[in-house]
């Protein structure tokens, strides 16, 4: 039944981690200027690239800053009331009546628990910045056995903010600070006595504790440390803030009644991450204003990590920096993706050798071949005609991508409300869609413009002015006139509603019996004809006109001369770095050594593995011949068999294949590698024997 | 009543005055008196209370030790972390800042008996000092020496000193196995409804009468007391909806005596805190609000509404594997998996004991290999073994959707369990529009 049982709990650990080394991955310009080529542009391209990069960056700084600024402040806002009550308390009876809760915010992240960092960064920066200089935060990791790492955080913290104070002596033995809440609160008391005041921040600041990964802790940890905190919730104005990856009724999960009575909780919610990512592709993706584009596939191998693995765009957006710097680093004319004007300066400055490259791009090609012959010739011989075409291709370009986004958006705005999506619901999709083919030879969008060609008149002229807004900030001259067209379309529309005449009118002013008839008989012959009323009309009119701007910008950016220096498109690439597959990975390795070590003699046929090959291969190649058990013994004498070849003795001498020192010591060396590598483990069943993990795969 | 607390050797007024401060309590304050005799006299070495949550243990055993002045230290074990706090705590409370910087680096009961032993040379007891040791239960989980060591701490120091533990849990369940000297055993029990009601309508809000306020108390009792006999909770619960109660009084639509008039308005209001507020789904301070923006059709949305769980496609697939893998017979893979499985009928197929329903008996642990069998032949598309497809393993584990089972060792098989209920499982199948419910073996 089941027939591929894996050995794969070796590689069950987290690799949430990739994008930190793929960040501490210092690229300098040798990389590339040592790359394949010998153009002298490397330099250029690195800078460029770099460049390219920080703004990328900073553009999805800004971004986030942005989407988190309503969740922030809702919980600054809170934090701050909670902290109100504290000083305000007073001895009224219902103070003295209620049981004191500590404050707690229930912060809902989603699960793509790699982007909270930035989040909980920009909290904690804020917290300290506008309302308390006591906030910490805590990992479950940091703190397996007890919260104490709370408090030594908390007295580190208050110990750099007082610095010239430590030697005046807050009296604290350095032998054996105890970490204990109430010495935590003693130490307080000193703060609030000795600075107070001085440092800016209220009376008496809150000690806000912030719980990132919830989920994570052991629960006995965290009930202990509610039950202690709230012993001194007289004296230390906690407030938590619970960091939730899941659903908030984890918390009823991990905390009983009797200690979630302690709290005071409230709910804050974040966007969610498919929004955030929707913003980012907008933002960084369908602007012109990167000259650095993905291609269809390239996206959707960058989407379909998100949407299948990790739902974390800041994996994304390094994915995005992988594509950037795998694109500058592979395709030397990628020294043409910049500004206008450097590109332009770029193009004529071309060497002979990257005049080459340029003819031999494909599109450049597909070109050359539409031309006429004398032309053709002159392409293909002379350098100085290549780079003036390439400073036109380049212009043509950046003017296709200038008309290309505000289309697209239009047709989304169009489309996207109409039943079952027929091109999406999300402008990547109708992105990728576009990219891949001629998007109006596709079935999907026949079946977008019927539905179209039934709107409504105040839904058509709706999505009609949507468009208009679309297309109001871009300045190009194309842009400009295809915005005058459409509120020409607008205005006629809303025209139309002034001029409604019914004949129902006029029916009423007959009263002849005779005429009535007459009249009617017109009527019905008339509507036998099928009339197209004026609004059908105007709204055909209005549908040609948008199907004309699809057909003439939505073109796909392959068959745009020239595309190759700015678009990215070896998604595989992508995929092998991204979504590594060890296991495939090990087993090349194992039946194929040539694959990574490149040495001619291991060159083999398929399926077979040259006897010089490393001891482990040939192990691994003999045990894949075996049953689910394997008698050690045998597989020792195949092995010696083997290895004897390899040294090149005589088979029909007395020893060979006799197993000696050396060869025993390699084979188990051999085995031991396997089974860490959790091909075969040891095995009770049978002595000698060891048990096979892997299935299939021969 | 008030004759009830005497003992010679105490002022009378001070016994008085305790007494006052002990309501529903005298009997048990009257046998402690009388176990800790006069103030000189030697006391029984170890004393173990224990009773449900809020029934006044520390209250009366530390009302009684301040009010009469007696040397003691109070401690909570919750904040110990170790032993040496305590003993840290202990012996500060007893003897001063200067024995406790005694102690060295992570103290034993020796050091501590040793530094006792010391000042108690320098000091002797006039009267008796009493060590209270509250949530006394999470000693088990210290040394093995020192809960039989505190039970015998008047020999071992030999000193006036009596320990007195607290604790919710009955003796039997601290009882270390090697034995031990046995402490007198003392039970606090539940406070009846009446006991209840006399102690709640001690707070009355001064702004009101007393009657009053005993009514509200009678009205809140016969809505919570079936469900919460926790003193401590209660009055929170009261002090919450006072203010709902008064309304009708505050607006003039409604007299102190218009007992029924009152409990018209506040019965339905206390019976919908029951469902919120009391199990913290909405917070105190959010409960206060809506009662005062008086906006009962927008109710708020408690924290259990919240159960929805947005996850990556494929950790949803996973996620469903592994709630088939635990609750499904392994020996039925066969069937819901295998495109030939020829029939298997229920009844012949299965041990007795697989018959019972397997919902009924929780999830099983299943290993690794199992989990991505059934992964692979639920979800539609060829999925590649990627090293993300386990990252996200690992992270349903830390989500605390799956749980790992047994042993730390991650190389020889890990083995996991599905923590999540039939009804999520249900809600993220449909996202994905699979059926989970035809490849439940249960629902056959």
């Amino acid at each position: 039944m089941i027939s591929s049982y894996y050995c794969n709990y070796l590689f069950t650990f987290d690799l949430k981690y990739l994008p930190h080394i793929l960040h501490h991955v210092h690229c300098t310009d040798e990389y590339f200027t040592d790359g394949s080529d010998d153009c002298g542009n490397g330099r250029e391209r690195f800078n460029i690239c770099q460049t390219l990069w920080e703004k990328i960056k900073m553009d999805t700084e800004v971004l986030q800053e942005e989407l988190n600024t309503k969740i922030l402040d809702s919980l600054l806002d809170f934090i701050k009331r909670c902290t109100s009550s504290f000083q305000s308390r007073t001895d009224d009876w219902t103070s003295h009546m209620r049981a004191s809760e500590i404050p707690t915010a229930a912060l809902v992240l989603g699960v793509n628990v790699p982007d909270h960092d930035v989040t909980f960064q920009s909290l904690s920066e804020l917290l300290r910045k506008s309302v308390t200089p006591f906030a910490v935060s805590v990992q479950a990791k940091e703190c397996a056995g007890r919260l104490l790492i709370v408090i030594m955080k908390l007295m580190g913290v208050g110990v750099t903010l007082e610095d010239d104070e430590e030697d005046t002596g807050i009296h604290l033995p350095h032998k054996k600070v105890s970490c204990s809440v109430s010495a935590l609160s003693q130490w307080y008391k000193s703060m609030m006595k000795t600075g107070g005041s001085e440092n800016g921040f209220s009376q008496s600041p809150p000690i806000i504790v912030i719980f990132k990964d919830f989920e994570a802790f052991n629960p006995r940890v965290l009930q202990d440390f509610i039950l202690i905190c709230n012993r001194y919730i007289q004296e230390l104005p906690f407030i938590f803030i619970f960091g939730i990856a899941t659903s908030p009724s984890t918390i009823q999960h991990m905390l009983p009644h009797s200690v979630s009575s302690l709290l005071c909780i409230e709910l804050f919610q974040s966007l969610p991450c498919t929004q955030h990512l929707a913003t980012v592709i907008d933002k960084l993706i369908l602007t012109s204003q990167f000259p650095f584009k993905l291609s269809s596939k390239v996206l959707q191998v960058l989407v379909s990590i998100f949407l299948y693995h990790d739902f974390s765009v800041r994996n994304f957006v390094k994915g995005l920096q992988l594509a950037l710097l795998e694109h500058f680093h592979s395709q030397p004319l990628s020294v043409l993706c910049c500004g206008k004007n450097e590109a332009l300066l770029y193009a004529q400055k071309l060497s002979h050798q990257d005049v080459e490259m340029v003819r031999q791009l494909p599109s450049f090609m597909r070109y050359v071949e539409n031309r006429e012959p004398q032309e053709q010739v002159h392409l293909l011989t002379s350098d100085e005609g290549v780079r003036e075409v390439c400073q036109r291709f380049l212009k043509d370009l950046r003017k296709y991508h200038k008309n290309y986004y505000p289309v697209l958006k239009c047709l989304h705005s169009l489309t996207s409300s109409l039943p079952k999506y027929p091109l999406g619901k999300q402008i990547r999709e109708l992105h990728i869609s576009c990219m891949e083919k001629n998007v109006w030879e596709t079935n999907e969008y026949e079946s977008a413009m019927q539905l179209l060609r039934l709107l409504a008149k105040d839904e058509l002229v709706l999505s009609l002015r949507k468009c208009a807004d679309i297309l109001k900030p871009d300045k190009t001259k194309k842009m400009k006139s295809a915005l005058q067209q459409l509120e020409n379309y607008i205005a006629k529309f809303e025209q139309l509603d002034k001029e409604v005449t019914s004949p129902g009118k006029d029916l009423q002013k007959k009263t002849d019996l005779f005429q009535l008839q007459k009249t009617l008989l017109e009527m019905k012959g008339t509507r036998r004809t099928k009339k197209i009323s004026p609004f059908e009309l105007l709204r055909n009119e209005a549908l040609e006109f948008i199907d004309g701007l699809v057909r003439s910008y939505l073109t796909p950016p392959e068959l745009q001369p020239l595309n190759e220096v700015c678009y990215y498109s070896s998604s595989g690439v992508l995929r092998r770095h991204l979504n590594a597959t060890p296991r495939t990975s090990i087993q090349t390795a194992l039946s194929h050594p040539f694959y990574y070590l490149q040495n001619e003699s291991l060159k083999t046929d398929a399926g077979t593995v040259s006897n010089s090959a490393p001891d482990i291969c040939i192990a691994y190649k003999l045990h894949l011949e075996c049953g689910r058990l394997i008698n050690l013994f045998d597989w020792l004498e195949a092995y010696a068999t083997v290895t004897s070849a390899a040294e090149g003795k005589d088979p029909d001498s007395e020893d060979f294949g006799k197993v000696d020192e050396l060869k025993h010591a390699r084979f188990i060396q051999a085995v031991s590698e396997l089974e860490f590598l959790g091909f075969v483990k040891s095995t009770k069943q049978k002595t000698d024997h060891v048990a096979r993990l892997t299935w299939g795969g021969c | 009543m008030l004759a009830g607390l005497q003992c010679p050797g105490y002022p009378e007024a001070k016994l008085s005055s305790v007494s006052e401060r002990l309501p529903c309590r005298e009997g048990q304050a009257g046998t402690l008196l009388a176990l800790m005799g006069e103030p000189e006299q030697y006391c029984f070495p170890s004393i173990f209370i224990y009773g449900h949550r809020a029934t006044g243990k520390s209250h009366v055993i530390l009302t009684l030790l301040k009010e009469l002045e007696v040397p003691h230290a109070a401690v909570s074990c919750v904040e110990c972390v170790s032993a040496g706090l305590l003993f840290e705590q202990v012996l500060l409370a007893m003897f001063g800042s200067e024995s406790a910087t005694l102690l060295p680096r992570s103290p034993s009961l020796s050091d501590f008996v040793r530094i006792y032993r010391q000042f108690c040379a320098q000091e002797p007891a006039q009267q008796t000092r009493y060590i209270v040791l509250e949530r006394a239960e999470l000693l088990r989980d210290m040394e093995a020496n020192l809960l039989p060591g505190l039970l015998r701490l008047q020999e071992l120091v030999d000193d006036n000193v009596t320990v007195i533990l607290l604790s919710e849990i009955v003796w039997d369940k601290f009882r270390p196995n090697t034995g031990c000297f046995e402490p007198l055993l003392l039970h606090f029990p539940d406070y009846t409804k009446a006991e209840l009601l006399q102690i709640l309508s001690l707070d009355s809000n001064p702004s009101y009468s007393p009657e009053l306020y005993s009514s509200y108390i009678n009205i809140l009792l016969g809505v919570f007391y079936s469900v919460c006999r926790d003193l401590r909770e209660l009055r929170h619960l009261a002090a919450l909806n006072f203010p709902k109660f008064c309304e009708p009084l505050e607006k003039g639509e409604a007299k102190e005596s218009d007992t029924h008039k009152l409990w018209r308005n506040i019965e339905p209001h206390l019976k919908r805190a029951m469902q919120t507020v009391y199990l913290r789904e909405v917070s105190s301070v959010q409960w206060e609000q809506q009662q005062m923006e008086e906006k009962e059709a927008t109710a708020l949305r408690g924290l259990s509404a919240h159960a929805h769980v947005e996850l990556p496609y494929y950790s949803k697939f996973l996620l469903i594997a592994a709630y088939l893998a635990s609750y499904n017979p392994a020996r039925t893979d066969r069937r819901f998996f295998l495109k030939h499985h020829g029939k298997i009928k229920k009844t012949n197929f299965l041990k007795k004991h697989e018959k019972t329903s397997n919902h009924l008996l929780g999830p099983k642990p299943f290993p690794l290999d199992r989990l991505l069998a059934i992964f692979y032949s639920v979800v539609d598309s060829r999925v590649a073994p990627t090293a993300s497809v386990f990252s996200q393993i690992s992270s349903l584990v830390t989500l605390q959707l799956l749980t790992q089972v047994g042993h730390d060792d991650q190389l020889d098989s890990p083995k996991y369990k599905c923590a999540v209920s039939l009804d999520f499982i249900s809600a993220i199948s449909r996202t994905v529009s699979f059926d989970i419910v035809r490849y439940l073996y249960d629902f056959l």
